[in-house]
């Protein structure tokens, strides 16, 4: 694992965990990725959990499965 | 234009809104009452003679000068210390005046130098006085006087010559009045009386002075004067223009003789300053005429090359082909740029525009990243836009100043010396600082409350605050219900009223003590206007967005927003890091903050620019060098911004300019991102340059071209000229035609153009239809997005925590003298201020470690280690360690982590879990890095093909 790829999976697990007293967390942490993260990271970051996503708390695994869906 | 001396009125304006009617010298003169006489004669046109009096100091009476006579009174009174009345009669001028004034001028001649160059130059009321009293000879022989006393030239800008000092108090009022640091005293009576800074055994440099300048711009005689107008000689042309450092954006009269700069005055007219200044923008200009300037474009092919001079022709032609190989290879996601906070908006928006552009896509970002962007995120999410809410006039009418992770008299020192008046008529004050910043006590001010919490745990301390609000029943339920939405706040207030956000249960976090939290919270939602000003002490966390949003939450529960005297008021680091957010620096955003997904947004600018746009986000600061260290991101145009000396975590950052095939720095120095780069573009100062900055309080303010640029362009040619080679077949002719395009492209500008500015001086946005002359207060009647939104906020302690090996928290900031990365200051005399970067730690952690005052520390986290001296002091909390960032040499980045704010990755630089240890001298990281300065910054002797 690379390190960058280690920096997004932290940094998602972190936006999920700031969002998660939003009304539904899930939904605003797929929000925050696709407003705020270039093609490359998303790409990066939904290879990863296509291959397991490993490391992924529920909510941003959830967050990224609906943003997957939603590609 | 020959050169003129700033109006002086003699007194300060009334600002009373009744007008009274008065007769002077038979004119009949209409002014608001409280006037002074004086003022009232000059505002006529009829100037009264004075020497104790200026109009930026309250009025003092004691040079007896400015006598004159009133009809039906007794005596003649001093004009500068007597209210205008109704029907009342003045004469300014008659036989017993005169009389009267040529006995006052005699002595004070007596005691002036016959050959004063002073007054030879012009730059001395004293003779201009004694003209105007009429006065032609003294009838006193040579006495006893002041001519022998020796000059304080210990100040590197200016000196204090006793013998031209006519102890009118001037200086020492100005020191007191406006500045707010009483360095200055009158020692002695009578005959022996003289002004003295600090101590006996001071000099103007040993004593508490600031440099400011303020006594020096109050004098009347060249007692005080500038050593650059000794050496140069007085200027014969001004140009007002803003100052190029800090956010808090002082106009300034840029004085000057021919091409060369004599000084910098600050402008009385100026809104943001109102004829004030600090060190850095008074005096420290001198990094303009630098040896080190680089004035010529360089290349190299590799970093281990030194670099060659090439035409500028070839430079731009060379990185042209360079972008369009890089994106041929690696695509078109490969290459990016960032704008610089301390370019114009005209240049800054250019650079977002050859990226989106011409790079075609959207990997853009700009220094905010790592300093206000949580305050985008933050006041945009709560209140509908990315900016502070007041103009800084505001705080003249705020009752509780609540300051939060920011340390004004250090930097934003103009705004803190207006503070500092308000605090002295009696606002209270609340700090909210893991340090005992200046403010907490300053003369004549003592803060009601100092919160020192630990770092990282302000979103704890606000929360606690909020508890305090809703169970004390201290909220403004009306604001709320009128103006926010009512459900959200319903669910916050239930939120924070758990019992879990007491100021008691949390204090084993915050290490707050609670009944201090508890009345430091009564007092803002009870005390009157209450205002909160913040710093990068609230951004710079993993939390920083939340914090930013747990103030606004704050200030809407208690109704502080929409009027003078209150609002959430973020005081930002560089001149124009607001305008470049402003301007579409971001890579999710277009200028005005609007997201670049937009459709109807993106078909505004593809037809006015004729090329399609890139939907998606780019990448941030952090993203193009993680990009690039795994070998995608591959070229980077950098203007005016030093990255590797300002972003966290040194190491990565030279890993990721390293892994890149082209970068391309745009800036005055070969400064320590250069070190990386392959092509160099020399830049121009803002003396050198038209355009605007955007200020703290969302001021639009004229940059003016006072000198043709060094380098032979203003930076926003040189980016033309870059994007021309690219093919993009620009055609600005001057930045006037950029701010049309500007304002032709974004709401909160649309009334803005160089013609307004030159005629309202400056505007604060949103500017349009709806708001001609500008917006001083937002959000008056409703918020900008309408319902003010709550938002809950729960504390996340940060993941950088303290243990075994690394026990202290180190906090990081800046001090007065020296401006972010130093580029600028430590090229000036301000050095004598700051010479290093010290290590700042409390007494008994001192003795723990081993530590003595000037010692050697080696401060290691779990990034870096790095060498610098100790500074002792109990102004930080034990187990809590301060640095700043202003010198290469210490690199404090080295040891700052990646960890950063959730939603906008700006970087935690005040939270750094480290280790402090004896040392005795520089870690191997700074002696390579010195040795691959040194490599990296040769110049071929081969000149240009
Ligand atoms: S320069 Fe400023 S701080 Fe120093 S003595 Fe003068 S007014 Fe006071
Ligand atoms: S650095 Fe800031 S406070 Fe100082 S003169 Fe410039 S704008 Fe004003
Ligand atoms: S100017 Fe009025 S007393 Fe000095």
């Amino acid at each position: 694992m690379s390190g960058s790829l280690e920096r997004l999976i932290y940094m998602a697990n972190q936006i999920a965990r700031n969002l998660a007293t939003d009304a539904d967390p899930v939904a605003a942490t797929a929000q925050h990725i696709r407003s705020f993260w270039d093609p490359r990271m998303r790409a990066m970051i939904l290879a990863h959990l296509a291959e397991g996503g490993s490391g992924l708390d529920p909510t941003s695994r959830a967050a990224l499965l609906r943003l997957r869906e939603a590609a | 234009m020959g050169y003129e001396f700033q109006p002086d009125f003699g007194t300060p304006a009334s600002r009373a809104d009744v007008d009274v009617t008065l007769s002077i010298d038979g004119r009949s003169v209409t002014v608001p009452a409280g006037t002074t006489v004086m003022r009232a004669a000059a505002e006529a046109g009829l100037a009264i003679p004075k020497l104790c009096a200026t109009d930026t100091l309250k009025p003092f009476g004691s040079c007896r000068l400015c006598l004159v006579e009133v009809e039906g009174a007794r005596g003649t009174p001093a004009s500068c210390t007597t209210p205008v009345a109704e029907a009342m009669v003045v004469r300014t001028d008659s036989d017993r005046l005169r009389r009267l004034r040529r006995g006052v001028m005699e002595l004070y001649l007596t005691d002036h130098p016959a050959d004063c160059s002073a007054c030879a130059e012009g730059d001395c009321e004293v003779l201009a006085q004694a003209d105007a009293a009429g006065l032609r000879t003294v009838r006193y022989g040579p006495g006893a006087d002041h001519q022998c006393e020796a000059m304080d030239v210990s100040n590197p800008y200016f000196d204090f010559d006793p013998a031209k000092c006519i102890v009118c108090s001037r200086c020492v009022r100005a020191c007191d009045e406006i500045q707010g640091t009483f360095a200055l005293t009158i020692d002695g009576r009578g005959f022996g009386s003289k002004v003295a800074a600090g101590l006996p055994s001071d000099d103007f440099l040993s004593s508490e002075c600031v440099s400011c300048g303020a006594c020096v711009q109050a004098c009347p005689t060249g007692a005080l004067q500038e050593r650059s107008v000794k050496e140069l000689g007085m200027p014969d042309r001004a140009i007002v223009t803003t100052c190029g450092y800090c956010g808090v954006g002082c106009t300034f009269r840029a004085e000057m003789q021919g091409e060369q700069l004599v000084r910098m005055v600050p402008w009385k007219d100026g809104k943001a300053n109102r004829g004030h200044s600090c060190v850095k923008g008074r005096f420290a200009w001198g990094y303009a005429n630098h040896k080190e300037r680089i004035l010529n474009p360089m290349i190299r092919a590799s970093i281990d090359e030194p670099w060659r001079e090439v035409s500028w022709g070839e430079a731009f032609a060379h990185a042209a082909s360079e972008l369009k190989r890089i994106q041929a290879t690696y695509g078109r996601l490969s290459i990016g740029g960032i704008t610089s906070s301390r370019c114009t908006n005209e240049e800054t928006f250019l650079v977002q525009k050859l990226v989106r552009a011409g790079f075609q896509n959207n990997n853009v970002d700009t220094c905010a990243r790592v300093c206000h962007s949580p305050t985008g995120y933050g006041l945009k999410t709560t209140l509908g836009t990315s900016a502070g809410t007041q103009d800084f006039d505001s705080v003249e009418q705020c009752d509780v100043m609540m300051v939060i992770g920011a340390n004004p008299t250090d930097g934003h020192p103009v705004f803190a010396s207006r503070m500092k008046q308000r605090l002295r008529q009696g606002a209270k004050l609340i700090v909210i600082d893991p340090r005992r910043i200046d403010l907490v006590r300053a003369p004549h001010v003592e803060a009601a409350h100092h919160l020192p919490l630990r770092p990282g745990t302000n979103v704890a301390v606000l929360t606690a605050m909020a508890h305090v609000v809703i169970t004390e029943g201290l909220a403004d339920e009306a604001f709320v219900r009128a103006r926010c939405d009512w459900d959200a706040y319903c669910d916050w207030a239930a939120f924070v009223a758990d019992a879990r956000h007491s100021p008691e249960a949390l204090a084993p976090v915050t290490l707050v003590d609670p009944p201090a939290l508890r009345a430091a919270a009564r007092l803002y939602a009870t005390g009157g206007n209450a205002a909160i000003y913040y710093g990068l002490g609230v951004t710079e966390h993993s939390q920083g967005s939340s914090a930013v949003i747990a103030l606004a939450n704050l200030a809407m529960a208690t109704g502080n927003f929409g009027r003078p005297g209150v609002g959430v008021n973020p005081l930002r680091g560089q001149n124009n890091v607001q305008g470049s957010c402003d301007m579409g620096s971001f890579p999710h955003e277009l200028s005005g903050y609007r997201h670049i997904a937009d459709p109807a947004l993106r078909a505004l600018f593809e037809a006015d620019w004729g090329v399609p746009l890139d939907p998606e986000p780019g990448l941030r600061i952090p993203n193009m060098l993680d990009a690039a260290v795994d070998g995608a991101f591959k070229a980077l145009y950098v203007q005016g911004e030093d990255i590797l000396q300002s972003d966290p975590n040194t190491k990565h950052v030279a890993a990721g300019l390293a892994a890149m095939e082209c970068v391309i720095v745009h800036d005055l120095f070969l400064n320590e991102t250069a070190n990386y780069a392959h092509i160099f573009l020399p830049g121009s100062t803002f003396l050198e340059k038209d355009g605007t900055f955007v200020n703290a309080e969302r001021r639009i303010q004229p940059v003016r071209k006072v000198m043709a640029p060094l380098n032979g362009f203003e930076d926003w040619q040189v980016t033309q000229g870059l994007a021309n080679a690219l093919g993009l077949g620009w055609t600005y002719t001057h930045p006037s035609e950029i701010m049309d395009e500007i304002a032709r492209l974004t709401p909160t500008f649309a009334g803005v153009s160089f013609a307004k500015l030159d005629e309202l001086g400056s505007i604060q946005w949103p500017c349009n239809d709806a708001a001609p002359e500008g917006t001083p207060v937002m959000h008056v009647d409703s918020f900008v997005r309408g319902k003010g939104r709550f938002v809950v906020t729960e504390y996340i302690p940060t993941d950088e925590k303290t243990g075994p090996r690394y026990p202290m928290l180190l906090t990081t900031g800046r001090i007065l003298s020296q401006y972010n990365v130093g580029a600028q200051t430590r090229r000036t005399a301000n050095t004598v201020w700051h010479p290093e970067d010290l290590l700042e730690i409390h007494p008994h952690d001192a003795e723990q470690h081993g530590l003595k005052e000037g010692d050697w520390a080696k401060l290691a986290s779990r990034s870096g280690e790095t060498t610098l001296r100790v500074t002792v002091t109990d102004r930080v909390a034990p187990g809590v360690v301060y640095t700043t960032f202003h010198h290469p040499a210490t690199q404090a980045n080295v040891v700052t982590t990646e960890y950063s704010d959730w939603a906008t990755s700006c970087p935690e630089y005040k939270v750094t879990a480290v280790q402090v240890s004896p040392s005795n001298g520089p870690t191997e990281w700074q002696e390579d890095y010195e040795a691959l300065t040194e490599r990296s910054r040769r110049i071929s002797a081969e000149a240009a093909e």
